[in-house]
């Protein structure tokens, strides 16, 4: 979805500015907060493209203007909700009032959390062959899905070179929809500055993304 | 929240009620049997404890001392890394990117916050906000001088932008004065800042 999740390129949002020393979290709740997401979508309430599009749906005033553990909790209680693990009447209750709904791997304790602490592997059997090869000049796509994509605004109908091949991956635009996994060609595609932002752009820098081999056109 | 007060002083109000929705949400979990308050608690302090950026720093003081690793782990970052048993377990698809005097190398994520968790534990609050978000793929040296870093005119900078799965970490160039170093005494040079490639890695004897 073209939504303003999707930064790149973006102008307007003033310095970076770092905090000297950060702790890890910032008050308590964000840590809670972590490890919700963590231990739902561990026992399989959702996938992580899941989680990524409910915050990508968060109304836009809303997203800029909240923290990102605060869009991490947004995004989950509504997730959570819609998926019907939880209702609006507990929300507001702030109690259960109903037996919870089966989780597919069922309760996370702490038995489990020693897997979680390694990222889940999200490349999947090859379907068929690449279509491309490194060094193969492509076109992004010139799309605009409603749902979830991983392909960012600044980079569509633009021209890159493929740098790397990642195997086949979890395609995020099905999984997010739960539409299954639908495993594609995972590649570094790198973009000249000057292509992507013209004259604006520092004629020293390159970009790269990872794309997905449907994201992408010969070129 | 009523919209007055939306533009001063509300951040301690705004805190205790989302400070009361995430408590509300985890009894809510908890009573309907989904999560163990336990398990949360095991999961809060691994991240606050056990992983960090001193996992990534030790990956790359090994392979500034050891050529046969660093190949190896800029052929196949996890592979290479699942080699060291003394260092944090890595997933899959971490992709290690080598500074070197002709380029630099920079990483983002634009969409949301994708980050090598494992090797540098959770990222910075800068590192998800928008304004590196926004601009690391437009300005790159406008963000790096945000961060006091001066890269010459003439060098390559290349952003990387986490759009999948993969993940990125910076091998930074080891800092001159450090022949003869120890693995443990170069570790200590290397900054998180460094990985992500809005920094260099310590200089010997200069303030930290």
């Amino acid at each position: 979805m073209n939504g303003v999740h999707d930064m790149g390129g973006m102008d307007g949002f003033g310095k970076v500015e770092a905090e000297p020393n950060e702790p890890v979290f910032h008050a308590a709740w964000e840590s809670r907060v972590l490890a919700m997401v963590r231990a739902m979508g561990a026992a399989g309430a959702f996938n992580i493209d899941t989680s990524r599009f409910y915050r990508e749906t968060i109304p836009p005033h809303v997203y800029l203007s909240s923290s990102y553990y605060k869009k991490w909790f947004l995004g989950l209680e509504e997730m959570l909700i819609e998926k019907g693990y939880l209702t609006r009447e507990e929300v507001a209750a702030g109690h259960a009032m109903q037996p919870g709904k089966a989780l597919k791997h069922g309760k996370f304790d702490v038995t489990q959390v020693e897997r979680i602490m390694v990222r889940g592997k999200f490349g999947r059997p090859a379907p068929a062959a690449a279509r491309f090869n490194i060094g193969d000049r492509v076109r992004a796509k010139n799309i605009h899905p409603t749902t979830h994509t991983r392909l960012p605004r600044y980079v569509r109908g633009h021209v890159g070179v493929v740098e790397l091949n990642h195997g086949c991956h979890v395609f995020p635009d099905s999984a997010a929809m739960e539409l299954g996994e639908n495993p594609q060609w995972l590649y570094t595609v790198v973009f000249e500055a000057s292509d992507l932002w013209g004259a604006d752009g520092d004629s020293t820098s390159k970009v790269s993304i990872d794309a997905f081999e449907p994201y992408l056109d010969p070129a | 929240m009523s919209e007055h007060h939306h533009d001063h002083d509300h951040d301690h109000s705004e805190l205790s009620e989302t400070e009361l929705r995430v408590r509300a949400l985890e009894t809510i979990l908890t009573e309907k049997g989904y999560v163990e308050p336990a398990a949360l608690d095991a999961i809060i302090q691994a991240y606050e404890t056990k992983i960090g950026p001193h996992n990534g720093a030790r990956v790359v003081a090994k392979a500034w001392t050891d050529p046969a690793f660093k190949q190896a782990l800029l052929e196949d970052g996890s592979k290479a890394i699942g080699t060291l048993g003394h260092v944090s377990r890595v997933g899959d698809h971490l992709v290690v990117i080598e500074n070197t005097p002709a380029r630099h190398n920079m990483v983002v994520c634009t969409l949301c916050s994708c980050y090598p968790w494992e090797m540098l534990g959770l990222p910075p609050v800068w590192y998800k906000a928008a304004p590196y978000r926004s601009r690391a793929v437009k300005d790159p040296r406008g963000v790096l001088a945000d961060f006091d870093v001066t890269l010459p005119k003439d060098m390559e900078i290349r952003v990387w932008d986490s759009t999948a799965e993969t993940r990125f970490l910076v091998l930074p160039m080891r800092p001159a004065g450090t022949e003869g170093w120890s693995e443990e005494q170069l570790a200590e040079l290397v900054t998180r800042d460094s990985m992500i490639g809005t920094g260099f890695a310590k200089t010997p004897g200069a303030p930290s």
